[in-house]
């Protein structure tokens, strides 16, 4: 062991959430051997715990690695993750309320099933439901790298720990279902703000304030460059980012399932102005990458090993071993893995949800409600160990190109579900003709970029724009599926074939 | 209950997207130049835009809703 009291106080704190997983499931205590009680809390979390859940699900722990070490290697860009997790929440506001509503007259689970009762198709649904999990599987692989990060930073050796950490977290959700995130989601947060808070006043002082760390940052990084004449440049580049990444957002099943677990419309819409909060934190994580960059961090011999394997990402872990004194270390540490483990657990049931009402209960066979639920639970299992194959036998890179094609694949839901719980104006089928159009035209330019640049410059009226591909692709998506609609709804209307009426959605 | 209010959520897009407004090193606070310190400021401000919408449009639900 290279740092024992850190590696210490992080195990403790692993142990201890490990433990307050398995009791959850004794929390508001119900019958568990439902699915919407296993999967969905019971739909009665309030304003709090939903505060929690929901930070869990948006702010984890790739973000926390992830977007330092995309400001420390790449600069401003890396800080559209501020305005992304703003602009999400009117989206949040104006969208989800209505969805909860219908989901919860209808006993809907999952954004699949309310498009599925919406439009009677259920070939739209199980698209919508397959882009949600194929979109979720390198989400949770990169959660698991975000743990990994930190368990090699602290010296604990090879694959082991990891393996361990998530067979308990397999075991965890089987038992307390989305209770135990919830409850997790509670000492994460408290431990994430702790850190936060601790850092922006340490380390500033460390380097002598922040117009010092800022001052050490080349112009090249500090500012987004200046577009050429002829293009939109950094600008559309870094709007789109934001703006793209904030649509898709509550479309993951992971968020859907956040969202949903709330206890009514009143919860998320108060919500939408209270999350802010875990943003003005993100911005301070951001800035996290610049304190590493000034710091050094990257030029020492102790901390070149941890670059040389895991590149920026091992940023933060170097820039908190670097600063703090051991025991902080295993605090700040513990809360990044704890922050895998929300996430994930809520990433595996919410896909496990989707795999059980939209695929198997569709096209396989019809279950009673004991043994929807054993599905579902049996799933959520298949989804983590198949995370942490991912993450053991495919490359790390991988793992990152596929993160940012599902961001491009689940926004193209985004017609379907968005839009569907304000009209009835679409058809179905126009709809997954536009979602196709969307996946393979966002698929594509994103082969064009070696599915390394998520931007790419379009070209439109002599201009050069570059836009978040997801942005661009979902906007075809729209014309596709509004055009085709009209034709539709004029030769073969399926209107008729609605389960849902207006006033679900008041 | 969609009501007029709704102009702020707008209000929120336009503040938080105006990229070549706040793309620039000056004024700077506290040592943050105007990119970061602005945006930062953009989050309480958005959350408050948000709220008031809430307020405005908030009316006690015949569910039982516990918050």
């Amino acid at each position: 062991m290279t740092y024992p009291v850190a590696t210490i106080i992080f195990l403790a704190l692993i142990a201890f959430v490990i433990i307050l997983g398995f009791t959850a499931g004794r929390w508001k205590a119900a019958d568990l051997h439902s699915i919407e009680e296993w999967g969905l809390g019971g739909r009665r979390f309030g304003t709090l715990i939903s505060w929690f859940l929901i930070g869990g699900d948006v702010y984890t722990a790739y973000t926390f690695i992830a977007i330092p070490a995309l400001m420390f290697g790449a600069g401003a860009i890396g800080f559209f993750a501020v305005p992304y997790t703003v602009v999400c929440y009117p989206i949040l506001y104006l969208v989800f309320p209505k969805l909860w509503r219908v989901a919860q007259r209808h006993g809907f689970i999952t954004g699949p099933e309310f498009v599925r009762g919406r439009y009677g198709n259920r070939w739209l649904a199980l698209a919508i439901g397959v882009t949600g999990i194929f979109a979720t599987m390198p989400y949770i692989a990169l959660q698991l790298v975000g743990m990994q990060v930190v368990i090699g930073a602290l010296g604990l050796p090879g694959h082991l720990p990891l393996i361990i950490a998530f067979v308990v977290l397999a075991a965890f959700t089987y038992t307390s279902g989305l209770r135990a995130p919830a409850m997790i989601s509670i000492v994460k947060d408290l431990l994430i703000y702790l850190t936060v808070i601790v850092a922006i006043i340490v380390i500033p002082v460390e380097l002598g304030g922040f117009g010092a760390i800022f001052a050490k940052i080349p112009p090249a990084k500090l500012l987004l460059a200046i577009p050429k004449a002829g293009s939109t440049g950094a600008y559309t580049g870094y709007a789109t980012l934001a703006l793209g990444s904030a649509m898709a957002l509550f479309l993951y099943p992971h968020t859907t399932t956040g969202i949903l677990s709330a206890s009514g419309p009143r919860v998320i819409r108060r919500n939408a102005a209270l999350l802010p909060a875990y943003t003005i934190m993100l911005g301070m994580l951001a800035l996290l990458g610049f304190m590493a960059f000034a710091s050094g961090v990257s030029a020492m011999p102790q901390f070149a090993a941890g670059f040389k394997h895991y590149g920026p990402s091992f940023a933060v872990p170097a820039l908190v071993l670097n600063s703090f004194p051991a025991w902080f270390a295993g605090v700040a540490f513990g809360a990044i893995a704890i922050g895998a483990l929300v996430p994930a657990a809520i990433m595996a049931i919410a896909s496990a949800n989707i795999f059980t009402r939209d695929i198997y209960k569709q096209f396989v066979a019809t279950t009673s409600p004991a043994t929807e639920t054993q599905i579902a639970k049996l799933f959520s299992i298949v989804m983590i160990l198949g995370a942490v194959a991912f993450i053991l036998v495919i490359p790390l890179t991988y793992a990152v190109q596929l993160q940012l094609l599902g961001g491009m694949w689940i926004i193209q839901t985004f017609p379907a579900i968005a839009f569907s719980v304000f009209t009835r104006f679409f058809n179905g089928w126009a709809l997954l003709c536009g979602w196709a159009v969307g996946i393979a035209l966002a698929t594509w330019l994103a082969y064009l970029n070696h599915f390394t640049v998520s931007t790419y410059p379009f070209h439109i009226l002599g201009y050069t724009v570059p836009s978040y591909i997801a942005f661009a692709t979902v906007l075809v998506n729209i014309v596709v599926a509004a055009a085709l609609s009209l034709v539709l709804n004029a030769v073969a209307s399926d209107k008729t074939s609605d389960i849902t009426v207006a006033a679900d959605y008041v | 209950m969609a009501s007029p209010w709704r102009i702020l959520l707008l209000l929120v897009f336009v503040i938080t997207l105006a990229v070549p407004f706040f793309n620039r090193a000056g004024p700077a606070l506290f040592g943050f130049p105007f990119f970061y310190w602005y945006q930062i400021v953009a989050v309480p401000v958005s959350s408050l835009l948000i709220f008031i919408v809430f307020l405005a449009e908030d009316k006690a639900e015949t569910t039982g809703e516990r918050l």
